[in-house]
């Protein structure tokens, strides 16, 4: 078989072998995450930031002493925040805490219930961390316009939503993702939405160059299984987008000639 | 002297430093960082740095998320 050229996927001057990046939320422990990590051959993991628990359990293990920053690149969120500003300090005291990493990913939260992205207070953020130095990916709507926008902005990948976060709905307007694929360049990677491995295709038989998803590998019943089925659902899918599909029609064309039938 | 860590009241002795503050609270130095009434504050200067009475205190650590 002669495998088709894939150009690697290059986020902020590193190049990446796997276009799969994952989170370490809902996971039931550290040593689940990172087996579910080997086994996804993601090489970014999407980290929270918060308070230190004070006085309880202070010298329980620390999430970067299982999943070590010097064997993957460790992406801080700002998830949960809702407003630039938080974002921002967020960002600030990711970069002290990893020793001067910049690169990050941004989400500003518009909504509790839908956890849907507030893109202005977003395009705020992403304008002072741009400047402030930061590697920018950032979480977005699946709004063309505001895709465009962020890119304009300096951010070094966008991330439109497939569905809600954890939502598991799977890409819901591909249609969108194709218009944002159309006008990009700067990688387009789908986060949030997907639920199982044909989510995963989908997005990159689309033309994404990677998928970013937590819960449809913590919250499956074998999360280590489904890090695998996902490994594979976004490789396949890349090999699909790179093949080139067929085209679709209406009516049948048969696959067997028609000479030759002796009845 | 009273402080704020992490949204806590916390009495603390007086010019008690960044250092002491995470001696106290057992907390490592590796894998935090630290905010002084809205700036960060750098590892290297932990040491230096005294804290003064009401000042906010924040120490964030990595955790799981997506």
């Amino acid at each position: 078989m002669n495998e088709v050229a894939d150009k690697p996927l290059d986020i902020a001057g590193i190049t990446y072998r796997s276009r799969l990046i994952i989170g370490s939320g809902k996971y039931k422990d550290f040593q689940e995450n990172l087996a579910a990590l080997e086994t996804s051959g993601a090489e970014i993991i999407t980290v929270a930031i918060r308070r230190v628990n004070l006085g309880q359990n202070s010298d329980e293990p620390n999430l970067l002493e299982v999943i070590s920053p010097d064997t993957y690149t460790i992406l801080p969120n700002t998830a949960g925040c809702y407003t630039a500003e938080d974002a921002v300090r967020t960002c600030r005291m990711a970069r002290e805490l990893l020793n001067g990493h910049k690169l990050v990913k941004l989400e500003v939260l518009g909504d509790q219930k839908t956890l849907y992205p507030n893109v202005t207070e977003t395009v705020l953020a992403a304008e002072t961390l741009v400047q402030d130095g930061f590697d920018v990916m950032v979480y977005t709507s699946d709004d063309p316009l505001i895709a465009k926008r962020l890119e304009e902005v300096g951010c070094i990948a966008v991330m439109p939503l497939g569905a809600p976060i954890g939502s598991g709905l799977g890409i819901r307007n591909p249609y969108n993702i194709r218009l944002i694929l159309e006008n990009a360049s700067v990688p387009i990677i789908v986060d949030a939405g997907v639920g199982t491995a044909s989510d995963a295709s989908i997005a990159m038989e689309l033309g994404c160059d990677g998928v970013l998803m937590n819960t449809a590998i913590a919250e499956a019943k074998q999360p280590v299984l489904m890090a695998s089925a996902m490994r594979k659902a976004v490789e396949s899918g890349r090999e699909a987008f790179l093949a080139g599909r067929m085209p679709r029609r209406l009516y049948a064309s048969a696959s067997s000639p028609i000479d030759g039938t002796f009845f | 002297m009273y402080v704020t860590i992490n949204g806590n009241q916390t009495e603390l002795d007086d010019d008690s430093s960044l250092q002491q503050l995470l001696q106290h609270l057992k907390i490592g130095e590796g894998r935090i960082a630290i905010e002084l009434n809205g700036e960060i504050i750098p590892r290297s200067q932990f040491q230096q740095q005294l804290l003064s009475k009401g000042d906010r205190v924040e120490i964030v650590q990595a955790i799981g998320g997506g």
